[in-house]
């Protein structure tokens, strides 16, 4: 089994199913020869030609709207990349009025089959645009599968199951996760269903719910505390609309103890569905507040180093949070 | 109504497409527009008898969107038209009663099953795309299906409409860049009725023509009188031919006139002269068309009135039909939020 990094993963798997499927093409600024800035299609326009791995305007509502248009024809299965997804709000209505109501509104005459990849995130010196995220806006929306997969395994199998559906998927990539985040990916085929959470962790004092970077911290920072005797389950939430609920109210009610940890911005998040979901549905069972722990709720991450430190987490940040609830 | 577009696209007489037509075709072309008319009459009827809640017009611009369906190949070219194309997507073979379903919200409505409000055509069938009420977002879609055609290697064509206000867009531009970088099979339609709700074309843009703007997307531009259905006929005909034989885009302008209301919630007086709208109406294309038809000795007055009796009777039907028909099931509401998933779990 092949030991790779996040973004070695994504390529790999773009490229096998392109030798499998020729209706996927992919299309984005510099994708093309250049193979992407993060690099994520490098070598595939020089196997797959123009045709299929198609450079475009510098322009991400088209980018996304010829994305659509594309599928709508029920020939083309395009994977679209919006280079940075602080970078993706000029498609939004497209995706929103567009894409997402397609099928709804035209009684499934009409579908999408896009996937829309976008490298999110912070901690990599992007001050405001190219550090943000963003899947709050997306995981709103009734119509759209919104996804945040930060392991190799979990890359290939949810790219995968996103190009067995007929409806648009938002392929959430943490940029810093690319290089920094290894492990083993499986030469065969296999599928990680959309809308089913991971335990990284298992414990019975207190549940931690996350995704993306910060969930690599938690897992750090959870084996911190077994060294002092605590012991935390970390859930990876991966698919973040439809949300796993079922993963996460069997957690909860085994620890009565929960911390919300994410990187994007706490008001109206993904943190506050999750909260609200627990509160609704298992309040008997909690034996302290919902907790969360996010960045400050300011616009993004600052490109100035002691700032960008300041507002990302980090293993000892979620340490003193867990630490914290566990005491309650 | 002359511009420079128009004579430099001016064609003898002898070389005109539109020469071309049977007396047939021009016959249906005319029986198309007067059942639009007709069907668009009374729908704003039933929207002041307060059966309607809501209804926009395309009274006026029946000329071009009829002239372009018969340029096409319903069913093989991809069409996305607008709210005011209910003459296009009858041509192209939507029903009278189609449009009555969805300006009822009724059952049954091909469109979206009262889903959307009125007008907002889509046929799967036919490969009429579905539009949403933002304006111009179809564009850069439509490019998109152009390029899928391309792609394929078909000669298929994908035509896009919109007014000029939503040319005001990113969207338009956009489209049109990407029709133009990638030379695909795409004709976008400008049906220029001089207004944008009730924002005059003037204070919409500084060129004088739309089709002005096609230069700057490396396409062809022409500018055609959009009450003229025959002019219609020969700009959207050598369009199509150029689009099949893999010349490249289009953008057309039908110079044009909303002689209604924006639509049944807008009141024009408020911002336009009677004695304007009083002008247009006396450049109607369908009385223009006429003309065209009882001098060439196609249409006399006895089967004008039997083409006006039949497209009375077929609106009469369907509205019967549309009337009779159920409302949805609430519980469409909760459905076609998403296809099915395969069973990964198994």
């Amino acid at each position: 089994m092949a030991i790779m990094n996040n973004i070695e993963a994504l390529r790999e798997t773009l490229r096998q199913e392109m030798e499998r499927d020729p209706r996927i093409i992919i299309m984005g600024e510099d994708v093309g020869p250049r193979g992407g800035v993060f690099r994520a299609t490098q070598g595939l326009y020089q196997q797959f030609g123009e045709n299929r791995v198609i450079d475009t305007p510098l322009a991400e509502l088209s980018i996304v709207a010829t994305g659509i248009g594309l599928a709508l024809t029920g020939y083309f299965k395009p994977i679209v990349e919006i280079q940075f997804a602080d970078f993706i709000f000029p498609a939004f209505n497209q995706i929103l009025s567009e894409a997402a109501r397609m099928r709804y509104r035209t009684r499934s005459d009409w579908t999408v089959p896009l996937i829309i990849r976008a490298p999110y995130g912070g901690g990599i010196s992007g001050g405001l645009y190219h550090s943000q995220s963003v899947e709050a806006f997306f995981a709103h929306i009734p119509g759209l599968y919104v996804v945040a997969p930060t392991t190799p395994y979990d890359i290939k199998g949810m790219l995968r199951a996103a190009l067995q559906l007929d409806d648009p998927v938002l392929f959430f990539e943490h940029k810093k996760t690319y290089r920094l985040i290894k492990g083993e990916v499986p030469e065969e085929d296999y599928v990680v269903p959309i809308g089913k959470a991971a335990i990284r962790r298992e414990g019975d004092d207190l549940t931690v719910i996350s995704y993306g970077l910060a969930m690599h911290d938690a897992v750090k920072a959870a084996d911190m505390l077994a060294a002092e005797g605590i012991g935390v389950e970390v859930i990876d939430l991966r698919t973040l609309r439809p949300l796993d609920k079922e993963t996460i109210l069997e957690s909860v009610k085994k620890t009565g103890k929960v911390l919300i940890v994410h990187e994007d911005n706490p008001t109206v998040s993904v943190g506050s569905e999750v909260a609200a979901i627990i509160g609704q549905e298992a309040f008997e069972y909690l034996d302290g507040p919902i907790t969360r722990l996010t960045p400050p709720d300011v616009p993004a991450v600052p490109f100035s180093h002691p700032l960008q430190d300041a507002f990302m987490l980090n293993p000892e940040k979620i340490a003193k949070a867990m630490r914290e609830l566990a005491a309650y | 109504m002359a511009t420079s577009a128009d004579k430099s696209n001016k064609t003898t007489s002898s070389d005109r497409p539109s020469d071309r037509l049977s007396d047939e075709q021009l016959l249906k072309m005319y029986k198309t527009m007067v059942l639009s008319r007709k069907l668009d009459e009374r729908s704003w009827v039933l929207n002041r008898q307060g059966r309607a809640p809501f209804h926009i017009s395309g009274i006026g611009h029946e000329a071009i969107q009829v002239a372009a369906a018969e340029t096409l190949r319903p069913g093989y070219d991809w069409v996305y038209p607008y709210y005011r194309d209910l003459a296009f997507v009858l041509a192209l073979g939507m029903k009278p009663v189609d449009h009555m379903l969805g300006l009822l919200g009724k059952a049954g409505d091909p469109s979206s099953n009262g889903i959307q409000m009125p007008s907002h055509y889509s046929h799967a069938g036919l490969r009429i795309g579905s539009i949403s009420s933002p304006v111009a977002t179809q564009v850069p879609i439509a490019a998109g299906t152009a390029l899928a055609s391309k792609l394929k290697g078909t000669d298929e064509v994908t035509v896009v409409c919109l007014g000029e206000g939503s040319t005001s867009q990113g969207d338009f531009h956009e489209g049109l860049n990407w029709a133009g970088v990638h030379k695909l099979p795409f004709i976008c339609i400008v049906q220029n009725n001089q207004y944008a709700i009730s924002v005059p074309v003037e204070k919409e843009m500084a060129v004088k023509n739309v089709a002005d703007r096609a230069i700057a997307y490396g396409i062809k531009g022409v500018v055609v009188d959009g009450n003229d259905v025959l002019a219609c006929y020969d700009v959207m005909a050598e369009a199509v031919e150029r689009a099949r034989r893999g010349e490249g885009a289009t953008l057309v302008e039908a110079k044009t006139y909303r002689v209604t209301p924006h639509s049944s919630d807008d009141d024009d007086r408020t911002y336009r002269s009677r004695e304007e709208v009083e002008y247009w109406k006396q450049r109607d294309p369908i009385r223009l068309f006429e003309k065209v038809l009882f001098e060439r000795g196609i249409l006399n007055d006895a089967l004008k009135q039997e083409i006006e009796d039949w497209a009375i009777a077929e609106v009469d039907k369907a509205e019967e039909e549309a009337v009779n028909a159920p409302y949805p099931d609430v519980s469409e509401m909760y459905d076609h939020l998403y296809g099915p998933v395969p069973n990964w779990e198994a």
